[in-house]
């Protein structure tokens, strides 16, 4: 590990390279991308929340001019095996079309292909089907009842997973502590619904027996499951990486949308193309975030300090398994948050019911989570009447504890919580800001502070994977550089994945610049197809900074120790007399016997007979990178590595409730955040931001609300409320570093910063400004209409 | 039907049917793929071009009606092949941005707004992007590019096409 502070670009604000490209409108989305001949899709849905699909006729759409296809999930199921799920479930396949049963409203039933979008739509209207309907179920705790309609009937339940862990001596912790305390706290549905929709372009190509796929995409393995369902060798998938992604933050999974219009140009002989409208992509796009209701149950002593907890969380994944259940599991690695909780029982169960599917989301339920454990936590220092920093501040891990080990396994790497705290509270005095807090309730306002100490696990090496199915064996999650210095000296580094906004290209620039000692603005960053590249792991998990940032460290290395070795061998001195600077090597006992860049690359490139005898010619290098600290599977008792690092974020907000209307109001917003070593400033900063925007979103605003017949009544943007400028306050953000001891240059992962503990400490501030009306609310998002009606009720009482 | 638009300085005749969004115009029949589809109706502002100088939704209007106005999209405020706009180029400045695709609406929403009020106040700011919905950037820093453009051209010779 380098040393914080002693860089030459890593942590200088510098700008970040994609952004040329953007401001001018030359980003080079999937929706910009025309191939010749390319028709496009439309898809017809099923109005109904369950129902059978009886016939479906294709007549009247067929003969409509610029038609030339109709694609129904019999002739796709039979011709394409079912996507990959994770979860021992064959009795829940989950196909792009429905076949024979719809299981949601809006879920894909048929796939119109024409020579224009607008004639697709058109002829989708003419598409016939004929429906018998089905009982359905809506609600999680209904789905788990005996008796409750059946999803998926052949599964026999609606259970997908249902799985108890107990770390350490629970019953005992909870004999002995003379305090309990529960609580129920639900995350309703919502996602990051990017303000680009998912879309692909799929064109197979018979003669050379290769599938050019351009998407919209952030997902693993995304080659392999093509490949698999469209009964394809991988090595006949070629993804095309050089696209930019308007916008992921998790949800960006389209397989069934890949297989979907990869099987329609593989049968029909051009490229098709299926950009999703917005009603498609917030309905049948399978990009859902979790809906999850949790029973939290808590034991203390007198003086606060929390010994064990109990947490059952139900999670409602919609009708097909894609990530979410999953994402029950990336929990464990921080399941007591920044506490020393000695002992925890985590109940973990995932069940199907008949909404819109769900895929992953940004922090991938860690969010959630962290709602739970800090509502919890604040509940408990009512109850003893102790302010609930004062609690925090008690049961915080110190410094001095870390590496500290969790029960569920996996050993935090570093952290300073209660510094990053202090230094928050230097900025705003917390008896001051609750001196305003108190002034602005009595001037009649419900006003609130809210905290949120939260942890943000990155570096993603899915090791819940094994954890919650025992058949998963998988104990890597690579990512790759690689690196060339062409015949004149050029430097062109490459990635292996699609970006959605990360600043990835910046990244492995200033990574290599770094090492190298070289302008990172000279350094080429490209991205292969996947047919060109080495593993990715993709941006997934918080893991970029730590994984493609080591891949470049690591790599950059190599390359540095290779012209080393040339230049010490044509000076004719050993090795550790060399010394790298700046592209040039020289003798360390005689400064002035130096060998240029220009020296270098012409031995490596023209003059094999000057190179050390069995080095290869040339100045290629890669490296593929082992997620640091983990690579084990799960003991016995479930215990586990799962991250290798955990950032850390204290979120400490004064909040006004209008007493007649219900609405919040973010008067002061701070966060204290320490992700390590900060490679650029700029990116880390917009993704805080960022991410605090998309929690006040998930906490007072976004929710995929359903009716009680299981339509969704959120699908558009005037019903699904995206924050707009009006509501994100400014917020000061307070840097803290705190190192990792795990990572190339210290640091941490922060792709998912600001989100983690947004919702949690909005949450906190509400319920502290109910706090005088006696009343409170656990259910997320706190919406501007259930909180004005609680008012106005309670106030009604009390009149 | 056959219809004469003029984008960016130019006159263009394209064949249109009259359901024909001027959003769908732009980028299909003019190849101007920096104006992006967001909603496609009306809320998300990813679709904004300038409409005779006011920000607008190329995705509420049809092509037809777009007719003796004068658009421009993000293509018509780049001064040249590898140049930037004063707002450009503040955009870069502090990273008032991160997937990119809001942005060509974000940029051509803050020069409508520098072009009629040269020193906004934060507040003004964030009124005029509160059209543009940003998922990746919580807006901090794209307000602070258009403090900084708006002072960067204060103190500059105004671009002619911002000279009303």
């Amino acid at each position: 590990m380098s040393e914080p502070g002693r860089h030459r670009y890593v942590s200088t604000d510098r700008r970040v390279r994609e952004d040329r490209r953007f401001v001018v409108g030359k980003g080079r989305y999937v929706a910009d991308i025309s191939l010749p001949n390319t028709k496009h899709v439309a898809l017809v849905t099923c109005p109904y929340t369950a129902a059978r699909i009886v016939s479906i006729d294709k007549s009247a759409a067929l003969t409509m001019p610029g038609v030339h296809y109709v694609l129904d999930g019999a002739e796709l199921a039979q011709a394409t095996l079912p996507l990959m799920t994770g979860l021992e479930t064959p009795n829940v396949p989950r196909r792009p079309l429905a076949f024979e049963v719809a299981r949601y409203a809006g879920e894909w039933v048929a796939a119109v292909v024409a020579d224009t979008r607008a004639l697709a739509e058109d002829a989708a209207e003419k598409v016939k089907v004929n429906y018998a309907k089905l009982p359905f179920v809506l609600d999680a705790e209904q789905a788990l009842e005996k008796g409750s309609p059946l999803v998926h009937e052949a599964h026999g339940s609606n259970v997908l997973l249902d799985k108890t862990f107990t770390w350490g001596d629970v019953d005992n912790d909870f004999a002995a502590s003379p305090r309990k305390l529960s609580l129920r706290v639900k995350w309703g549905r919502s996602s990051t619904v990017p303000i680009e929709t998912f879309g692909v372009v799929a064109s197979w190509d018979p003669w050379r027996d290769i599938l050019d796929v351009y998407a919209s995409i952030q997902m693993p393995r995304y080659a392999d499951q093509i490949g698999s369902a469209l009964r394809l060798p991988v090595s006949s998938v070629r993804v095309h990486h050089d696209v930019d992604v308007g916008g992921s933050y998790g949800v960006k999974r389209g397989i069934k949308h890949t297989v979907l219009v990869g099987y329609l140009s593989r049968r029909l002989g051009f490229p098709v193309r299926l950009i999703e409208d917005r009603l498609e992509n917030m309905r049948g796009g399978d990009a859902h975030g979790p809906e999850r209701l949790f029973d939290v149950e808590v034991a203390f002593d007198d003086q606060g300090i929390i010994k064990s907890m109990k947490m059952r969380a139900l999670e409602n994944v919609g009708a097909y398994a894609g990530r979410s259940p999953f994402q029950l599991g990336k929990p464990i690695g921080a399941i007591v948050g920044p506490y020393k909780i000695q002992s925890v029982r985590y109940r973990a169960i995932a069940v199907v019911t008949n909404k819109t599917t769900q895929e992953a989301v940004r922090g991938f339920g860690q969010a959630p989570t962290n709602v739970a454990i800090e509502r919890t936590i604040d509940e408990v220092a009512n109850v003893l009447g102790l302010d609930p920093l004062e609690l925090r501040r008690r049961n915080l891990i110190r410094h001095e504890d870390f590496p500290y080990t969790i029960p569920s396994g996996t050993t935090y790497d570093s952290g300073d919580y209660h510094t990053v705290i202090d230094k928050v509270l230097e900025h705003t005095s917390y008896e001051e800001l609750k001196k305003e807090r108190d002034a602005l309730r009595a001037q009649g306002k419900l006003a609130g502070i809210g905290l949120a100490a939260c942890l943000e696990p990155s570096g993603g090496n899915a090791m819940f994977e094994a954890l919650l199915n025992p058949k998963i064996s998988t104990t890597t999650f690579m990512d790759s550089c690689r690196i060339n210095v062409d015949g004149i000296g050029s430097i062109t580094a490459t990635m292996h994945t699609t970006s959605s906004g990360q600043g990835h290209e910046t990244l492995v620039g200033t990574v290599i610049g770094e090492v190298l000692q070289f302008d990172p603005d000279l350094i080429r960053v490209t991205r292969p197809d996947s047919l060109n590249s080495l593993p990715s792991g993709t941006p997934v998990g918080s893991r970029m900074a730590i994984m493609l940032g080591g891949a470049a460290f690591h790599a950059a290395n190599k390359l540095k120790a290779k012209f080393t070795a040339i230049g010490a061998h044509d000076l004719c001195i050993p090795a550790d007399r060399a010394v790298y600077e700046r592209g040039e090597v020289y003798d360390r006992n005689a400064p002035q016997n130096r060998r240029t860049w220009a020296d270098l690359v012409q031995i490596a490139h023209r003059s094999y007979h000057r190179m050390p005898v069995d080095m290869e010619p040339g100045l290629a290098v890669s490296h593929v990178m082992q997620v640091p600290a983990g690579g084990k599977l799960p003991t016995d008792d479930d215990r586990v590595q799962m991250y290798p690092c955990t950032s850390f974020e204290f979120h400490l907000i004064l909040l006004i409730i209008d007493p007649a209307l219900g609405r919040p109001e973010i008067v002061k917003y701070r966060i204290g955040h320490d992700c390590g070593v900060v490679i650029n400033p700029k990116i880390v900063r917009g993704m805080t931001m960022g991410g605090i925007a998309h929690g006040i979103g998930a906490a007072l605003y976004e929710e995929f609300a359903y009716d009680g017949e299981g339509q969704m009544v959120a699908q558009s943007f005037m019903d699904y409320i995206l924050p707009s400028a009006h509501e994100v306050p400014p917020v000061e953000i307070i840097h803290h570093c705190t190192p990792s001891p795990n990572t190339v240059l210290g640091q941490k992962g922060s792709g998912e910063s600001g989100y983690l503990g947004a919702p949690a400490g909005v949450a906190n501030a509400i319920n502290d400004a109910l706090k005088p009306l006696g009343i409170s609310i656990n259910r997320l998002p706190i919406k501007l209409s259930v909180l004005g009606d609680m008012v106005a009720a309670t106030q009604e009482r009390k009149e | 039907m056959r219809i004469e638009l003029d984008v960016n300085g130019s006159k263009h005749s394209v064949d249109v049917e009259p359901r024909t969004t001027l959003l769908d115009c732009l980028r299909d029949q003019l190849g101007l793929t920096g104006t992006h589809a967001g909603c496609e109706h009306g809320v998300c502002g990813a679709c904004t071009v300038l409409f005779d100088g006011v920000a607008v939704r190329s995705c509420l209007m049809f092509a037809v009606q777009a007719q003796g106005s004068q658009i421009t999209t993000i293509e018509g405020v780049t001064p040249g092949p590898g140049e930037l706009s004063p707002v450009q180029d503040a955009f870069c400045e502090t990273h008032g941005m991160q997937c990119g695709f809001c942005t060509p609406a974000m940029i051509l929403t803050a020069h409508a707004l520098l072009a009629n009020n040269p020193s906004p106040t934060r507040e003004e700011i964030v009124e005029a992007i509160s059209g543009n919905i940003c998922r990746c950037t919580g807006y901090a820093q794209i307000v602070e590019a258009i403090a900084l453009a708006a002072e960067r051209m204060r103190g500059a010779n105004r671009p002619s096409e911002l000279r009303k």
